[in-house]
Order: C-alpha cells, then sequence, then structure tokens
C-alpha cells in the first residue's frame, strides 16, 4: 500500500501545531496529498474546487450577521447583560447549564439548526455568562473572561452533538443507516436514533458537573471571599461585552 | 420552488456588498485584499457553478493567498461606541430581544409548521433544506422590523456586517476549505491507510480491547478529519462491521449510533474541525485560538470513555 498521502496529514498536524496560517497550512496539505495520491496538479486544484463549490452551505449561516450587527448597534449585549444582572440567583454555570438543556433538546428534535455560534452565542449567551460571572466574581480579569467565553462556546457544541443524533432524520444516522446497509444491516433510523439518547444523558451529567466547578471556582475567586485588592481604574480593562465594535 | 441557489445568491450579494464597502474604506490600509477576498467569496456563491471545478479551485487559491500572506486586515466600519449602546439598551429595555427573536423563532416555528401540517405539501421549499430557507427569511423579516422600528441608516445592516465579518476574517472561510480538503484525502484512499493500521493494533480475542480501538479510532479519525461523518465509513469498514459486528456478535445499531458519537468527543477536540472550534473563537475575539478546544477536552476525554462503556456494556 501507498502510505505517502499520510504525509498530507503530517503537514497539517505541523502546520497547526506551528500556528501557521490555517488557510495556507490546509491548501499546502490538499496539494501535497493530491500529487502523492497521482493526481496532476490541474487535477488537485480542480478536485479542491469542485469540493469547496460542493460545500457552499457552510457559508450560509454569515447570512445572520447584519441582523445581528444591527442589534449591536442599538445596545443588545448591554441588555442581555442587564437581564443578567437583574436576576439575584443567576449565576455562569446555571445559565450555561440551561442553555446546555435547551442546546440539547431543540437539536433532539432537528431544530439543530436553530441556534449557533454568531446566532446565539455571541449576541446573547456569552455576554450573559459574562455578566453572571461578574456578579459573583467582581470585575473579570482577561484570564477569567476568556474562560467564560470559551465555556459559553463549548456548552452549544456540546449540547449540539450530543444532542442531534437523538432526532432520526438528521445527516449522521442516514449515513450510520446506509453505511451498514452496505454490509446487510438494514436499520430503521429510529433504531439508532435511540442509541444516541444514553450518551446524551452522560453527556448533561458531565458537562453540567464542569459548570458547576465554573461556579466554584468563579465563587470561591470572587470578592466576597477575599480581602479586597486594590483595584484603580486603570489596571481594570472593561470586559462587560463580548466584541470590540469601537 | 425556493432552492438553496436563492440562498447563495442571497449571501452572494452580501459579501458583494462587504466587497464594495471594504474597496470605499480609506480607514482601512488593507481594503483592497479584503475587497478582493470578500469578492471571492461572493463570486464563489453567485456563479460557483458556472465557472468550472478548475475555476473554482483557482478561486480557492485567491483566497487562501490574500489571507495566509496578509492581505487582508480588520476594519473600523461605522458603529455606535459603547456609551450610546448603554443608553440604547437603557432606552429600549428588553423589548430589544424581539427582533433577536425573530430568526430563531421562524426558523423553529417555520420548521414545525412545514413539516407537521399540510403546508408542506405545497412544496415550496427545496426537500429537507427547508430550516436553511427559512433562516434566511427569518434574516429578511428581523432586518424589515429592526427598519420599521428603529430607522437606523439605510447602510447600517451592511456596515454592521462588515464590522463582524472583518472581527472574523479568514476562519469564516475555512470550514468550507477543511470539507474540501477531506475529499483531497479520501480520494487519495488516506481513509483505507488508517483503516488497515488500526485493524493491524487490535488485540486478537478481547472484545473489550477492540471496543476501545474502535472508539479511539473514530476519536483520532475524525480529529485528523475534522469530522465523524469521513471516520465512520472507514472505522466501519475496518473494525466495526468484520470483528464488532460478525465476529463477536454485537447489536449493529449500538455500534453505529455510538461509534457515530465516540467521533463527536473527537469533534470536540481538534483545529480541524474549524466551524465548532476556530470559528466561536474569532467571532467571540479570544485571545488564544485554541481556547474553545482547551474548554472541551475535559468534557469530551470523559465522554469518549462513557461512550466505550456504552459500547461494551449495551452491544454484547
Amino acid at each position: 500500500m501507498n502510505y505517502w498521502p499520510l504525509l498530507g496529514i503530517a503537514l497539517v498536524v505541523v502546520g497547526f501545531a506551528l500556528r501557521l496560517n490555517p488557510m495556507l497550512v490546509v491548501t499546502a496539505a490538499a496539494i501535497v496529498t493530491g500529487l502523492l495520491a497521482g493526481m496532476d496538479i490541474a487535477e488537485v486544484i480542480s478536485t479542491f474546487g469542485k469540493a469547496f463549490n460542493d460545500n457552499r452551505i457552510i457559508a450560509i449561516v454569515w447570512i445572520v450577521l447584519p441582523v445581528i450587527g444591527l442589534l449591536e448597534r442599538y445596545g443588545l449585549q448591554q441588555r442581555a447583560a442587564a437581564v443578567i444582572r437583574g436576576f439575584k440567583n443567576a449565576t455562569t454555570g446555571r445559565l450555561l447549564l440551561l442553555y446546555l438543556a435547551y442546546r440539547q433538546v431543540t437539536a433532539a428534535i432537528g431544530l439543530h439548526s436553530t441556534a449557533g455560534h454568531p446566532q446565539t452565542v455571541r449576541p446573547l449567551v456569552a455576554p450573559m455568562a459574562l455578566a453572571a460571572a461578574e456578579k459573583q466574581h467582581g470585575e473579570l480579569d482577561e484570564d477569567t473572561s476568556e474562560k467564560v467565553k470559551a465555556y459559553s462556546a463549548a456548552t452549544d457544541n456540546v449540547g449540539l452533538f450530543f444532542g442531534e443524533d437523538i432526532f432520526f432524520a438528521i445527516g449522521s444516522i442516514v449515513l450510520i443507516q446506509q453505511t451498514l446497509l452496505t454490509y446487510g444491516y438494514n436499520l430503521a433510523p429510529l433504531e439508532l436514533a435511540v442509541w444516541a439518547i444514553p450518551t446524551a444523558v452522560v453527556a448533561f451529567v458531565v458537562h453540567g458537573w464542569r459548570l458547576v466547578l465554573l461556579d466554584r471556582n468563579l465563587r470561591g475567586a470572587g470578592p466576597s471571599t477575599m480581602i479586597a485588592p486594590h483595584h484603580t481604574p486603570s489596571d481594570t480593562p472593561p470586559t462587560g461585552h463580548v466584541g470590540a465594535g469601537s | 420552488m425556493i432552492t438553496l441557489q436563492w440562498l447563495y445568491t442571497l449571501a452572494g450579494l452580501m459579501f458583494a456588498a462587504f466587497a464594495l464597502l471594504s474597496a470605499f474604506d480609506r480607514t482601512n490600509p488593507k481594503r483592497f485584499g479584503n475587497a478582493a477576498f470578500w469578492g471571492l467569496m461572493a463570486l464563489s456563491l453567485l456563479a460557483g457553478d458556472f465557472v468550472g471545478d478548475f475555476g473554482n479551485g483557482l478561486l480557492v487559491l485567491g483566497l487562501a493567498g490574500l489571507a495566509g500572506f496578509g492581505f487582508i486586515g480588520r476594519s473600523q466600519p461605522p458603529t455606535t461606541s459603547d456609551e450610546e449602546r448603554e443608553a440604547w439598551s437603557e432606552r429600549l429595555g428588553n423589548r430589544l430581544f424581539l427582533p433577536a427573536l425573530i430568526i430563531p423563532a421562524t426558523a423553529l416555528f417555520g420548521t414545525l409548521i412545514y413539516n407537521y401540517t399540510p403546508v408542506g405539501d405545497y412544496g415550496w421549499f427545496e426537500e429537507k433544506r427547508e430550516t436553511y430557507v427559512l433562516l434566511g427569511l427569518g434574516v429578511l423579516l428581523a432586518i424589515a422590523a429592526i427598519f420599521a422600528w428603529l430607522r437606523p441608516p439605510p447602510i447600517a445592516p451592511l456596515q454592521e456586517g462588515r464590522r463582524l465579518i472583518d472581527a472574523i476574517g479568514w476562519a469564516a472561510v475555512l470550514p468550507q476549505m477543511l470539507a474540501a480538503l477531506g475529499v483531497l484525502f479520501a480520494a487519495a484512499g488516506v481513509g483505507a491507510i488508517i483503516g488497515e493500521m488500526t485493524a493491524a493494533v487490535i488485540p486478537r480475542g478481547s472484545v473489550f480491547l477492540t471496543v476501545v480501538v474502535f472508539a479511539v479510532g473514530m476519536a483520532l479519525f475524525t480529529m485528523i478529519m475534522g469530522n465523524a461523518f469521513a471516520a465512520f465509513p472507514v472505522m466501519a469498514a475496518a473494525i466495526g462491521v468484520p470483528l464488532l459486528i460478525q465476529g463477536y456478535g454485537g447489536d449493529p445499531a449500538v455500534i453505529g449510533a455510538v461509534g457515530m458519537l465516540a467521533g463527536f468527543c473527537g469533534t470536540l477536540m481538534t483545529p480541524m474541525a474549524a466551524n465548532f472550534n476556530l470559528v466561536p473563537a474569532a467571532l467571540l475575539e479570544l485571545k488564544d485560538q485554541y481556547g474553545v478546544i482547551k474548554a472541551q477536552i475535559p468534557t469530551a476525554l470523559p465522554m469518549l470513555a462513557a461512550n466505550i462503556l456504552i459500547l461494551y456494556f449495551a452491544a454484547f
């Protein structure tokens, strides 16, 4: 067997590890892999171009940006944060736990494209999580606000991945069904989808536990339990909202 | 019938507007790079089916070159200041959420109504793509509602959209590039090689260890390819079907479903899954582009272990 195409994978791993520009890494890996597989350069470029064109549906989600941007212009992130400040018992962990449940349930009934990083995480979930963290912790340093934002995005992914397969008409279930059919195992989509439920429950418990720990972490380092540090306006960068825009 | 091409056209026109506004933005020293980059995206969306495979390939090389050699940069389109935003937020109150909810609500209720009432029989939308079409409809409705209510400057939606897309930058295109790379990996037979190598490390006679190699193989190969879809047929052919199902008599439904979910644990841990892991880091303007992945690994590893146990106890 010809093992040379693996060099393309090695290129990707090294490129990502060295934090080279991923657009160049991916393009170089694609060209190298194609050439090593015996294609000529024109064939490689054509194959790459056709595959890019066949996957244009991925770009569709960006049509929400004008709406999100317009709403940010009128203070949507500030409003989301204000709502959370109004709730006495709101914490980052509880808020994200709620979002995790919402994401898993909506994905499980086939509504996985109704939420996501551009549609819900940037305009709503992350600013709310940051506002809750500020309530628990006081002014957030950069590392803490980075962590809260990263957890917001992570919670969206975990909820989506371990919810969507419960819906029987999703692409991955169809793929499993078609693959097994070629070996003579004819399964109904529903027979497969029920086996996504145990993992979904475990995911809620595992990630939910991490969110509880995040809360403890935020509270533990918060102003209520420690001697007030010296805060001068100049050394505490404002972290109350996501994104710059100014 | 409203097809995906309508949406490509809508998105293409938006990117074309971003390109034009970029070209005339004298405050951005890299304005022509940005204009070319978003212009190529507009061309792909508007005319991708008419420029041929080789033409599309050159288009992709152009995108990669512009992004990779530093020709694009972040712009500062006109928008409101933080103080103005606080003031608007005070003045408008929670009504501000209503337009934000138009998009998810249109997609959610639209999909439900379209699929579970006779409305779907009219066949207005391309089959299986109704949520995307409704997402686009929701966007247009939301913009109309905001204009009726707040009367922003007419150019504002495009300038605000450009502000966000420039903040995301090339990460907005990377997921599509990675999907294309996956196709080349497959054409080069990478799947067959990985399958053969994984099958070679299997210890004979141990069901549990075979399950472990299958699940870990799914996760690792998913990390390489950036999505579990590419990994599943390979691992099913190498281990899942011949060893777990035919050799040890495992339940095919469990092995298929939970095997795929083991792959999803890999998706949480790889920069190759750019739309889930790198795009949000850009959208949320994280300093560390791998910040989201780092937040996910402590969930992904226990989940992989859990999937191994579910596979072992439920399938055998």
